[in-house]
């Protein structure tokens, strides 16, 4: 390979990270929220691939990119509530209702979606990162979503909700001791469904940047587990936003390598580097998780690892 | 309630459910529910022909419902089973290319056997992480299904593809003497009975045998297990073995019988629909096999609802997802105790009746 194309494929990498990374930031934002407060949603799959198809078709049908985002993250919270609802229910298990759900939002974004395979929506506006370039393709390959930095900024922002503010530390509390929570005259299901429906809109907003930003169309295959690995993403962060960003960041440049080697003309193995995030998360648990110990960070009252 | 008839009760009135509440999702799209419900059991099991149909779907969704219900009753909730199903098809088919099987019953034995063996060995690695290395065995297993699909998609459009295959993908097709036929002529093949053997044998072994009995205890409660000295992490490897040999078969199967060769026309789903399956039967073997022929009904009517009035192809997901959330919701149910509710009802109402006619202008007020 020439120093040219090594540029292109670094560039490619990196600007796909910030690409691909971006619905694995909304989504393990969303998840770390839902999960701080002692509840697990596996159902941010579906809510992913129901906001991503709900903000294209709002974004279609009002012809604002800006109205479609906000109805991408309502949908995501309106299915998220389902869950902190159903949850709360006694005898019913998070694990299981987060697998419904998973399967009840991609049939609904699937049937409601069929007539939006074709049309055009409007698309959410580009960050030009390598104008400081003077190659084409690398100028090309960082042309980052807007939604990026939006995302970073609620990470600080949650990072900083739940050292300092109020709504943040009742939050930590439920998801640590739900007794506690009582004792103090919380209600510890009101926080948790409230908890997991917010989780849902953000994780909506990962939906909008699927649809809305590069290709910027909806089909069926749009989101194909990236809400699952979501959910491993916030065990590897620890359940920190930030560290939230920098995991995000990597999955996003692990689910680029496949694209950015075909983007040089790289043909061979397409389909075993689009496993690379999937087989990188299941080496990452084997890593980060111990048996029979807790990973330090994990909020106490998390079902998942009891 | 007494116990057995919640236990059958209750699926069947959220099955329901989700039918009325499909009616009206589809009410809203502007089609009768009346012409939905009416196509819906036309489609699956109006005539012999739906019939037939459905019964061929209810093949694989037997087998792979039995990927779900086996680990959990060692306690583990696996949701992956369309990797082992597509890996468990495309074993089936490569191995003739490898190895030259006799074109007879015992060739196409050993090539589901070989279908069988992948997907378990499949299966048994999410179980091996989670014993091995405490990783949640929900989510490796469905992450394990993403890899596995990419090693089917890489495999069958390289190099295993038949290079006459054009515009799909495939590997070559099976010798005549390799293909599981119908049975007395009729679409429906061999795999029915397999998958309701399969239930039924499990369901035999779950019940009656002392290492069956051994997983159940595991499935209760993991520590009193290890407490009384058995084997924890071989049984909990064993039935991850099993539930995914089943997965493997039913995707074996479908190539032997349905599709002649492993093409992607194999991910399809049948997978995710075996998770639901499982949990209507809630984990019972035996009860799968009329769960999966009904839902094996409700896949045949899809085309038909598709077809006749319209709809979608995707509504049939649309009526599982409904219909999964609505028996877990049903669990809640399970939880009441309808005897002391029933019992506080009428004091309540009896009380009510009594402030109604003494103290009547204070009732909005204390309410």
């Amino acid at each position: 390979m020439t120093a040219d194309q090594w540029i292109a494929l670094f560039a490619a990498i990196v600007g796909g990270a910030l690409r691909v990374g971006a619905p694995f930031l909304f989504v393990s934002l969303g998840e770390c929220l839902t999960e701080k407060s002692g509840r697990i949603n596996l159902g941010l799959e579906g809510v992913l691939v129901l906001s991503a198809m709900a903000s294209f078709g709002g974004a279609y049908l009002t012809d604002s990119v800006w109205a479609g985002v906000a109805i991408g993250a309502a949908a995501g919270g309106l299915l998220a509530l389902l869950h902190g609802v159903l949850c709360s229910l006694r005898g019913v298990n998070d694990v299981a209702t987060g697998i419904a759900l998973m399967l009840l939002g991609t049939g609904l974004a699937f049937y409601l979606g069929k007539p939006l395979i074709q049309p055009q929506a409007p698309q959410l506006p580009a960050l030009p990162l390598g104008d400081w370039s003077d190659n084409a393709v690398v100028r090309s390959a960082l042309q980052v979503n807007v939604l990026v930095p939006i995302g970073m900024a609620l990470a600080v922002l949650m990072h900083w909700a739940f050292a300092a503010t109020r709504a943040g530390l009742l939050v930590r509390l439920a998801g640590d001791s739900a007794n506690a929570t009582r004792a103090l005259g919380y209600s510890v299901p009101g926080i948790r469904i409230a908890a997991t429906a917010l989780g849902g809109c953000i994780a909506g907003l990962g939906g909008a940047g699927l649809t809305l930003f590069y290709p910027g169309s909806w089909n069926e295959g749009i989101s194909s587990g990236q809400g699952l690995i979501a959910v491993a993403l916030v065990i590897f962060a620890r359940w920190s936003p930030l560290r939230c960003v920098g995991a995000a960041l990597l999955f996003g440049g692990a689910g680029a390598i496949g694209p950015a080697l075909q983007s040089i003309g790289v043909g061979w193995g397409y389909h075993l580097f689009g496993t690379v995030p999937y087989v990188l998360t299941l080496v990452i648990l084997v890593i980060t998780c111990r048996p029979g110990s807790v990973t330090p960070g994990t909020p106490g009252e998390l079902s998942s690892t009891r | 309630m007494h116990n057995a008839v919640k236990q059958i009760a209750l699926p069947v009135l959220a099955i329901l459910a989700a039918l009325l509440l499909f009616g009206v999702f589809v009410w809203f799209a502007g089609v009768s529910p009346v012409d939905v419900w009416l196509i819906l059991f036309k489609g699956a099991f109006g005539d012999w022909f739906s019939w037939q149909n459905t019964l061929q779907r209810a093949a694989p969704l037997m087998l792979t419902a039995l990927c779900v219900a086996i680990p959990a009753r060692a306690g583990l909730v696996i949701i992956g089973g369309e990797g082992a199903l597509v890996l468990g098809g495309l074993a089936c088919a490569a191995l003739p290319m490898l190895l030259p099987l006799p074109a007879n019953v015992a060739g196409t034995a050993l090539a589901c056997l070989a279908g069988a063996v992948v997907g378990g060995l499949w299966i048994m690695l999410a179980g091996w992480l989670r014993q091995a290395r405490g990783i949640n065995e929900t989510i490796a297993s469905l992450l394990l299904a993403y890899v596995a699909i990419g090693i089917f998609k890489h495999l069958v459009e390289g190099a295993l593809r038949d290079p006459g295959s054009l515009n799909k993908p495939s590997t070559p097709t099976l010798a005549d003497g390799l293909l599981i036929g119908g049975i007395g002529g009729s679409d429906v093949h061999w795999g029915l009975v397999l998958g309701a053997l399969a239930c039924v044998a499990l369901g035999v072994w779950l019940r009656f045998t002392a290492s069956g009995f051994s997983v159940r205890v595991v499935g209760g409660n993991p520590r009193t297990a290890q407490l009384v000295g058995l084997p924890v992490t071989r049984l909990v490897l064993a039935a991850c073995a099993l539930g995914g040999a089943c997965a493997g078969l039913a995707g074996a199967v479908e190539v032997a019988a349905v599709q002649t060769s492993a093409n992607a026309s194999l991910i399809s789903g049948y997978g995710y629909a075996g998770i639901l399956v499982a949990f209507i039967a809630r984990q019972n073997p035996v009860a799968i096999v009329p769960v999966a022929i009904l839902f094996g009904g409700f896949g045949a009517a899809g085309s038909l609802l598709q077809r006749r009035l319209g709809l979608p192809d995707a509504s049939v997901l649309v009526l599982q997802g409904i219909a999964f959330v609505l028996i877990l919701a049903s669990e809640a149910l399970r939880h009441v105790d309808w005897a002391t509710l029933f019992a506080r009802m009428r004091r309540a109402s009896r009380t009510a009746t009594a402030a109604n006619t003494t103290a009547a202008p204070i009732v909005e007020k204390t309410s």
